[in-house]
């Protein structure tokens, strides 16, 4: 990890407009990606992850979806504001994705050489035998053995953890700066997401590629990430180094999270902690701290107004009242 | 806390499905989704049953509770061999013996209310003439357990869309308890929740148990949720039970090398740990359970295999007390 930012997220919001009302999926996100980092989207189902991460990359279907604010700045260009023609030459190239579900992401009619030559013809400018040759490379880098032979199979003749390696060959084949990586591992199973863990660890390391990895699992971003961002309904309300937001986490929700995972390593005397209540609704968002329903720390204040984001000595920052009260005391 | 008393007790259990190339032919080869396990459940006790997809997990809950009909074996509940009974009977055993489903999206009747989801086991049962009920007790009835899964009496009247998956997961819970059951047979039903529905619901698994001394067979992926929940484990690979022994046990002292990698392979929340540990990474994929092996089903992918493995199948022996490991590391062939 440098301190070159690469990629800078500033107040994007993604709204979509469904009949019920106007989901404000994505409300004022900032973040900034450097060169080499990994960093960790943590969020439950419904919090914003996986629709930032298309917003960051312009794949938001429009309509209901709209981006209705915000900057995404990569290398200092706003993605958001670029021609379609141009995009395209980013995504896939520079910046490329893989999902969760290797089986729906890859088109199960054409073979693998097909899916993944035409990537790298159209982005590398290679001719068709020279685009064959570096697509095998990638798949013998990614660990599918005989290559040569599995290229030219379709992706039902793949196992999915063999799937999901093809997936992260594909998505490295052009060398890209960044690897969006939504929830890649959700779902395999723990020793083939043991494997698939360390092979996008090696394969970013050796290639020097930073990585935006959207999960739920806390216990992926511990091993994984450089940084943590926490979203909840919409927001990132917790930011940090890893070891520090695992080691003193500062808002409540970020708190309740890591308490309630049952760990292998410790033993549980009586209950687990949990969460009371459920995930607010994103619809009609009142504004004010959307966790405050939930909260064991809830203040008056909670109620009314949304909490500023709260920095602290070590980089980590919050939003939260119990902090910003604190400031404005001192 | 467990008692002494055997509820279930499965012996020799396997299910066998037939691959056919066509309705009419004849079956030529078999999946063999479990293949000949054994394990005793006791009254109150929580068994977890833990292992990677498709490896008989699920086919052994709906093999219990004859969703499938055993190819081999005997189910026993409470003393009772559920295989073989007359099927007016076995409707009797079905009363004490209720499943939880993993996916409460697909689960629960998208056209029956919350209320009539609840109720439907005992109008079951009292369209047959086995439980006597007004149907007021019934309305009562169901109130009640919906208070007890932590829903609203107000909600009886919802349909399910209307509930989050955390919601629904409660209203199937609410359904097995509905008649009273000694054993709930739980296929993975905290899988599709968020981590901190998640917990929720793993606690209110906890406090039904206290409450009514429930048993569970508890099956699932997540090596945490089992060690929570369990007070034994049961670790299954490709159709067999390959270590069986106290939660606390299995956890502290894994013996079959495929609990090692397990264990190792799954993440701990917590950066400096997930930084020191050193993973037994497996090579290779699950083999499909299409064939059965002269050797050990685990041979191809271990790091211990030796001459043997490949000859001769391990069985299920003790290796501690109440420690059950099937490999050839720990006991000599015959």
């Amino acid at each position: 990890m440098t301190d070159e930012v690469i990629l800078e997220v500033k107040d994007l919001k993604t709204y979509f407009m469904v009949d019920e009302g106007l989901v404000k999926a994505v409300d004022g996100v900032d973040f900034q990606l450097h060169r080499g980092e990994t960093l960790g989207i943590v969020g439950e189902s419904g919090s914003g992850k996986s629709v930032t991460n298309l917003s960051i990359i312009n794949l938001i279907p429009v309509p209901p979806g709209k981006i209705a604010g915000g900057q995404v700045l990569f290398h200092g260009k706003d993605l958001l504001k670029m021609p379609p023609h141009e995009i395209r030459d980013i995504r896939g190239n520079k910046i490329s994705m893989i999902f969760q579900d290797p089986m729906t992401s890859l088109n199960p009619f054409l073979r693998i050489s097909t899916q993944m030559v035409e990537t790298i013809e159209l982005h590398q400018g290679l001719d068709k035998k020279a685009a064959k040759e570096k697509a095998i490379e990638m798949l013998r880098l990614a660990g599918i053995p005989a290559p040569e032979k599995r290229i030219d199979q379709y992706p039902h003749q793949f196992s999915g953890g063999m799937r999901q390696r093809v997936m992260i060959a594909m998505a490295l084949s052009c060398n890209p700066e960044i690897l969006i990586a939504d929830e890649p591992t959700s779902a395999l199973d723990v020793t083939i997401q043991a494997q698939i863990l360390e092979l996008m660890q090696e394969l970013t390391r050796k290639l020097g590629t930073a990585v935006i990895m959207i999960t739920h699992s806390l216990g992926v971003v511990a091993g994984m990430c450089d940084t943590i961002c926490v979203m909840y309904a919409g927001r990132i309300v917790e930011r940090g180094r890893t070891e520090e937001i695992f080691e003193s986490p500062k808002h409540p929700y970020t708190v309740g999270l890591i308490h309630s995972v049952p760990r292998l390593d410790q033993e549980i005397k009586g209950r687990l902690y949990s969460i009371p209540g459920q995930p607010p609704n994103v619809i009609d968002l009142p504004d004010c701290c959307p966790f405050f329903p939930r909260c064991e720390k809830a203040m008056d204040i909670c109620k009314k107004k949304y909490p500023p984001s709260v920095s602290f000595e070590n980089g980590q920052s919050a939003s939260c009242w119990l902090y910003a009260k604190e400031a404005q005391n001192a | 806390m467990p008692d002494h008393r055997v509820l279930l007790d499965v012996r020799g259990l396997k299910m066998h499905f037939p691959i056919k190339a066509s309705f009419f032919s004849k079956a030529k080869n078999f999946i063999y989704a479990v293949d000949g396990i054994d394990f005793q459940v006791r009254k109150g006790e929580t068994l977890g049953l833990v292992g990677e997809s498709g490896c008989g997990k699920s086919t052994t809950a709906r093999a219990i509770a004859q969703l499938y009909k055993p190819t081999a074996g005997e189910v026993l509940l409470n003393g009772k061999d559920l295989t073989k009974l007359p099927p007016r009977e076995m409707i009797e055993a079905r009363k004490n013996m209720q499943m939880v489903f993993q996916d409460p999206y697909a689960s629960l009747n998208p056209r029956m209310t919350a209320g009539d989801i609840i109720a439907e086991p005992i109008r079951i049962f009292q369209k047959r003439g086995l439980i006597d009920m007004s149907t007021e007790e019934r309305n009562d009835r169901v109130e009640q357990l919906m208070e007890k899964v932590g829903l609203s009496r107000f909600f009886k009247n919802r349909y399910p869309h209307e509930f989050s998956g955390g919601q629904r997961q409660r209203i199937g819970i609410a359904r097995a308890l509905a008649l009273n059951p000694e054993l709930i047979l739980c296929d993975e039903p905290v899988s599709a929740l968020d981590v901190s529905i998640q917990s929720q619901i793993l606690n209110l698994f906890k406090d039904l148990q206290d409450e009514f001394g429930l048993t569970y067979l508890f099956i699932a992926h997540d090596l945490s949720v089992i060690k929570y929940i369990s007070n034994r484990v049961a670790v299954m690979y490709l159709g067999k039970i390959v270590e069986i022994a106290d939660a606390a046990e299995l956890y502290k002292n894994p013996l079959h090398p495929y609990t090692q990698a397990l264990l190792s392979a799954a993440p701990i929340p917590d950066p400096k740990i997930e930084a020191k540990r050193k993973r037994i990474i497996l090579t290779g994929d699950v083999p499909s359970p299409d064939k059965q092996r002269p050797g050990c089903n685990f041979y191809d992918r271990c790091s211990k295999h030796m001459d043997i493995c490949k000859q001769a199948r391990p069985m299920l022996k003790e290796a501690g007390p109440g420690h059950e490991v099937s490999c050839f590391l720990y006991h000599k062939p015959e």
